[in-house]
């Protein structure tokens, strides 16, 4: 087609069809995390929570951070996900790893949908609010069901059988859950990454960025966005599936507010809508707590929320928007002298 | 001959404040077409009920003969109704090329596929970057919106419209907050749109509906005050009236 050559050459084309390669750094936090495995085998407990703490910021990237549902209940997902992982090795029904993700997406998917259904009418403050009424219901029903649930006391020593037969999960030396892992991760995120960049994801930026002219343009805004929830519930609940597996137990704390709100102030701090910003804001935020909680153990969340105060006034990216800005300005300053004569 | 668009006896009341009162309208296939009347005559009431937006109270909306009157909004963008609004509606933190691709992506279907790369729909994208050109827009394809002047602001709202191909194109108050430096460029894009859409113009700026339209209907406090050539309505001493503000006051 003669007409589509000067496209080639066109900067906005250009971006558009160049957007989805891989880009040189991208192996980058696949690398540092084997690394990790190789140099802290010691720490390799540390590691397993930050990989499922990424999953799970990743998850909410893609609900908040690309279709704009704003959300303060995401934990709830996570916690259906742990339950089902728990409660079906618990009970002896079945306990073989990769098929019991796959129950953990379904079901946390299923009430994804559900509760999407109606949820999703609403935007802003009600739906903020109903997001959080929807985790307190599923903690309360989990608190009550003690037969099933354990209750408060939650479920403890769930046995995990080898993986493939061959790999036995060990609490004590997370090797095995924290290659298991880091592969599940993987497979999550080039979803996820997929996802984003197809039409379907560029329609729900679309939707974030101006819903009442998504309909204007004829889309069928309330579908895509039960779609998209229904798929981030369903990712977040392997987190959980994951988590439950790693420790080996499962607690009222994988349904609770503060996992909600700790996973969106890590989204915040890495940069919402951006792929990468539940990596960066994971690291930050599990180092950042890791270390002031050592050098300050009485106040050490003054130094967190600091930081926050001072990424939500000054850089809403987040971190990756920060370094954005910085090479912006970068580039802005040495190609000036170029294009002013 | 069935009318592209027509209305039949719509009324639209909110509460007791009528905004639209037995309006019999017809906008033809290829008119250019402007409705014009001082501030609050209902102009953006009456985009509203065509578009869908807004259910009339009374009355019936045509669409080609077909009865669309309960239709929704969604519904009657794929049946060729677009539109743009007074305010810019755009999706502000994406590029000018986006913008319209998404609008694109929408009508050809491509939009809810998930697992092909946006950049792969090449026919989405050259389609977009085609639009762009027509509105000598092209060079501008890769910044967001926010960084571009508010004329050319106004003319992606236009040219999002023209991605859905619309048989009726809506124009509401185009050229409205463009420095007039600038709004020769939406009169050129207005002038090259395709001679078989039909255009209806809302405006206040009388040259430009006086030079662009072939029909042009007043509405004032909701209801047709007068309707005619550009001739017709220039000459017509109770609209001049209406525009000089002395006839319906009292």
């Amino acid at each position: 087609m003669s007409a589509a050559a000067p496209d080639h050459d066109n900067l906005g084309a250009r971006a558009m069809t160049q957007r989805h390669k891989l880009r040189w750094w991208e192996p980058l936090p696949w690398l540092l995390a084997l690394a990790f495995y190789f140099a802290f085998p010691r720490h390799l407990g540390f590691g397993t929570e930050l990989l499922i703490t990424v999953l799970f910021a990743i998850s909410l990237d893609l609900a908040l951070g690309y279709a704009g549902i704003v959300t303060l209940g995401h934990a709830a997902f996570f916690g259906a996900g742990a339950y089902t992982v728990g409660m079906l090795a618990h009970h002896g029904i079945w306990n073989e790893p990769i098929s019991s993700l796959l129950a953990a997406a379904v079901v946390a998917g299923a009430i994804g949908l559900a509760s999407g259904l109606v949820l999703l009418r609403t935007t802003g403050l009600t739906l903020l609010m109903l997001t959080l009424c929807t985790m307190a219901l599923l903690e309360e029903a989990a608190n009550l069901g003690h037969d099933w649930t354990g209750g408060f006391d939650g479920l403890t020593g769930i046995v995990i059988p080898p993986l493939f037969g061959a790999f036995e999960f060990n609490p004590l030396f997370p090797k095995v859950q924290y290659l298991y892992i880091l592969a599940v991760l993987l497979v999550c995120f080039v979803f996820v990454r997929t996802l984003v960049y197809s039409p379907f994801g560029e329609s729900l930026t679309g939707i974030r960025e101006n819903t009442l002219r998504m309909h204007a343009v004829g889309a069928p805004v309330r579908t895509r966005l039960i779609v998209c929830y229904t798929i981030s519930a369903a990712i977040a609940g392997i987190a959980g599936g994951l988590w439950a597996q790693a420790n080996a137990y499962v607690n009222l704390s994988t349904l609770g507010l503060d996992r909600a709100a700790t996973v969106l102030i890590i989204l915040v701090l890495g940069g919402y809508g951006r792929l990468y910003g539940a990596f960066v804001g994971a690291v930050a935020y599990m180092v950042l707590a890791h270390f002031l909680s050592k050098l300050y153990p009485t106040a050490w969340q003054l130094g967190l929320g600091l930081m926050l105060v001072i990424i939500a006034l000054f850089f809403r990216g987040g971190i990756l928007g920060m370094g954005d800005a910085i090479t912006g300005w970068l580039r802005r300053t040495r190609a000036a002298p170029k294009s002013s004569p | 001959m069935t009318a592209l668009l027509e209305t039949r006896g719509v009324s639209k009341n909110f509460g007791a404040l009528a905004a639209s009162t037995n309006v019999n309208f017809k906008l033809e296939s290829g008119a250019r077409h402007a409705l014009i009347g001082p501030n609050g005559a209902g102009k953006t009431t009456f985009i509203n009920l065509l578009t869908g937006v807004l259910l009339p109270s009374s009355g019936t909306v045509l669409l080609r003969g077909q009865d669309i009157t309960t239709m929704e909004q969604a519904q009657r963008v794929k049946f060729g109704i677009a539109r743009t609004f007074q305010i810019n509606r755009l999706f502000r933190g994406l590029s000018v090329l986006e913008n319209v691709y998404i609008s694109v992506a929408e009508r050809v279907g491509a939009a809810p596929s998930m697992f092909t790369p946006a950049g792969k729909r090449r026919d989405v994208i050259d389609e977009a970057m085609h639009l762009l050109e027509t509105l000598k827009l092209a060079d501008y394809a890769h910044l967001t919106i926010n960084g571009l002047p508010y004329g050319r602001q106004r003319l992606v709202e236009l040219a999002i419209a023209l991605g859905q191909k619309p048989e009726v194109l809506l124009l509401d108050e185009p050229a409205a907050g463009v420095p007039s430096a600038e709004s020769h460029i939406i009169l050129d894009a207005i002038d090259a749109l395709p001679k078989s859409i039909g255009v209806l113009i809302i405006d206040h700026d009388m040259d430009l509906v006086f030079r662009f339209a072939q029909r042009i209907t007043v509405l004032v406090r909701g209801a047709i005050f007068a309707e005619g050539t550009p001739k017709e309505i220039g000459a017509n001493a109770d609209v001049r009236a209406v525009y000089l503000g002395q006839a319906t006051h009292g």
